[in-house]
């Protein structure tokens, strides 16, 4: 029974997702779903930061980042023409395997590049690798200083990006394919494909909390949370803070690489707006409205607020709001806003504390 | 590399090194009273040149730059008091999200006052082009300015902490907060004060860099990376390690871009400080062991 109890928000959010979608098309103002359905991929990133700042309490300001990461790898790879080398014995095997495809560009330039599925695996297996390199020195370090090592991370990622001829500098990769996951369901921005992408979007949103849930009830989450109260107590317990800490830090930044790299295949393009420190930051801030360790709290900040801010509701003072908040959350309600005495009412409704 | 030349990479290393030094020396003014690292440490220089330039219009140079600092002392205090007092019990975690906080939005409010144009202060004494040769190298008359006003600074400094009652009453609220209350000193004030200190530094320190790398909205935070960089070579609360470490990241950086592509030089801080994060977070003037203690 206690077990069924933890899921009814997945079944509320579900049903939500598709009484949406109904009440969208009915309107015919299906335009939302696009804006709904790159806020669910950044949802992504907000969902594995959560784990790692929420319940193992470490923080990071490089999350974007990681975001790059796997946006870039799936772009460079479906993008970049391997024609001239189709005849080398390493691209005719790769070709035989189906790894590698012939499509035709929007100039209509024969393209022989990567399929978006070793793309996607490759991207996750890059930012997983580098996620763990940067890891095992940097998670060690506590409070401003992790803070700082992970700032110093995202802008170098930002630099390498901007600075980069292979990844198009201040241009960014543009004219990513589609990506077709089985037949009949692709990850496809153009708008035919636009009911079919917002489910795919929801549904990994969906299958993401639900992991993200069973890994906080787990033992590897009560670890988390121990070393969230006191590391020292902990880890005299024998809780081996340090690999779960790494574990975690290697997780949240997967789930940005699968955000980024699907949004990637949904806009067609990423540029090195999407690495800079401010996206990172905003991250954070999202976490922190939602109550930082509050799973529903982060994810349904995460769509509230990035859905506003694609609209363009904020105006110029987009990044102004996001700081904002931050410094509002921070003074007033430092357990998130749906904590506020006000709102609790409706918190409770919301979200069962995952634990408590 | 010729003589000259290393002479005059040399100079411009230590111009900017002694920026990023009293950058540092302001987070560590405000760390030792607080134990938080100030993210919006970068836009106090900012602004202080901002305003500065926006004076110049009205007053002389001098004046300009005297109000310039005193509005931005003014505006640290307020800072410390509106948004970092009523969070005074709070984790250290969140004192900085909030000043990282604080930093977007002084810099989305300077892009709305300033916009995004690139502006400068004029030569303090000649103009452009008027040089004085040292050494077979040519130095512009701004960067004697800068060099003897960041002396001026850690020279005024040390004195105010080491002779004045208010500085040694700082010093004791860093060292020992419940101690330094019991003898009657207002720790409350002394936090502030810090604030206004390390606001009033960085506003004199973007005034007299203002000419020679001129001042946009957004090049706090870049400044801030570098002056933390320096305050960590140097180990947090250290100010006169501070200054060595910031004169030899300038120096890095300068030769750095002699060699290689300046696309790189923005890269140097930051692996400068991931490297010293990773294998001595405690600084490089410190002995292991003793670094070890602090840490813990």
């Amino acid at each position: 029974m206690m077990r069924l109890r933890r899921y009814w928000p997945v079944a509320a959010i579900a049903l939500a997702v598709i009484v949406v979608q109904i009440v969208l098309s009915l309107a015919g103002t299906t335009y939302y779903m696009t804006q709904l359905t790159m806020s669910a991929y950044y949802a992504l990133v907000v969902i594995g930061l959560c784990l790692l700042m929420g319940y193992a309490g470490q923080a990071s300001l490089g999350h974007a980042g990681f975001f790059a990461i796997g946006g870039y790898t799936v772009a460079y790879m479906t993008t970049v023409n391997l024609l001239a080398y189709r005849d080398t014995g390493l691209i005719r095997a790769l070709h035989w395997l189906g790894l590698v495809v012939q499509w035709r560009n929007l100039y209509g330039a024969d393209v022989l590049s990567f399929s978006p599925w070793p793309a996607f695996l490759a991207a996750l297996a890059l930012t997983g690798l580098i996620a763990f390199l940067i890891g095992v020195p940097v998670i060690r370090l506590k409070g401003h200083y992790l803070a700082m090592a992970t700032l110093g991370f995202g802008l170098i990622v930002y630099r390498i990006v901007l600075g980069t001829k292979a990844l198009g500098q201040a241009d960014g990769i543009s004219n990513v394919p589609p990506f077709h996951l089985i037949p009949g369901l692709e990850v496809n921005g153009r708008s035919a494909f636009r009911i079919q992408n917002y489910y795919i979007a929801w549904a990994l949103v969906l299958v993401s909390m639900v992991l993200a849930i069973n890994l906080v009830h787990s033992r590897v989450g009560r670890a988390l949370r121990s070393i969230h109260q006191s590391e020292e107590a902990a880890h005299s317990l024998g809780v081996n803070t340090y690999r779960y800490k790494l574990a975690v830090f290697v997780l949240s930044a997967l789930f940005a690489a699968v955000g980024g790299a699907l949004l990637t295949h949904y806009n067609g393009s990423i540029g090195p707006s999407e690495a800079t420190v401010m996206k990172s930051v905003r991250y954070v801030a999202i976490v922190a409205i939602g109550g930082m360790a509050n799973l529903w709290g982060a994810m349904l900040m995460a769509i509230l607020l990035n859905f506003l801010s694609l609209r363009g509701v904020f105006g110029t003072f987009d990044d102004a709001v996001f700081g904002a908040i931050l410094i509002f959350i921070m003074l007033f309600a430092p357990q998130g806003l749906l904590r506020l005495p006000r709102l609790r009412s409706l918190s409770s409704l919301l979200s069962r504390r995952p634990h408590g | 590399m010729n003589f000259p030349l290393i002479v005059q990479y040399g100079l411009s290393g230590i111009t900017v090194g002694s920026i990023y030094a009293i950058v540092a020396v302001g987070f560590n003014i405000i760390y030792s009273t607080t134990g938080i690292i100030n993210f919006a440490q970068g836009e106090f220089l900012i602004i202080g040149a901002m305003t500065a330039i926006s004076l110049y219009q009205i007053f002389p140079l001098w004046l300009a730059i005297a109000l310039a600092v005193i509005v931005t002392t003014i505006l640290g205090g307020l800072m410390e008091m509106v948004f970092i007092r009523p969070a005074r019990d709070a984790s250290v975690l969140r004192l900085i999200v909030i000043t990282i906080g604080l930093s977007i939005l002084i810099r989305e409010a300077m892009l709305h006052i300033w916009d995004e144009q690139p502006r400068y202060l004029p030569y303090f004494t000649g103009t452009q082009s008027s040089t004085i040769a040292i050494f077979g190298a040519y130095v512009s008359l701004q960067v004697l300015w800068v060099l003897g006003i960041s002396a001026v600074i850690v020279a005024g400094l040390t004195i105010f902490f080491r002779f004045t009652l208010l500085g040694r009453a700082m010093r004791a609220c860093a060292d020992d907060r419940m101690a330094a209350c019991l003898c009657g000193i207002n720790d409350r004030w002394m936090v502030t004060l810090s604030f206004m200190l390390s606001a009033g530094i960085g506003a004199l320190a973007g005034c007299v860099i203002s000419p020679v790398t001129l001042t946009q909205y957004d090049m706090g935070a870049p400044l801030a990376i570098k002056g933390f960089t320096v305050a960590i070579l140097g180990g947090l609360g250290n100010s006169m390690a501070a200054v060595v470490a910031g004169l030899l990241l300038g120096l890095l950086e300068a030769f750095v871009v002699s060699q290689f592509a300046s696309a790189y030089k923005e890269a140097v801080a930051i692996v400068v400080l991931l490297l010293v994060l990773v294998f001595r977070p405690t600084g490089l003037f410190v002995r292991r062991e003793i670094g070890d203690l602090r840490a813990a």
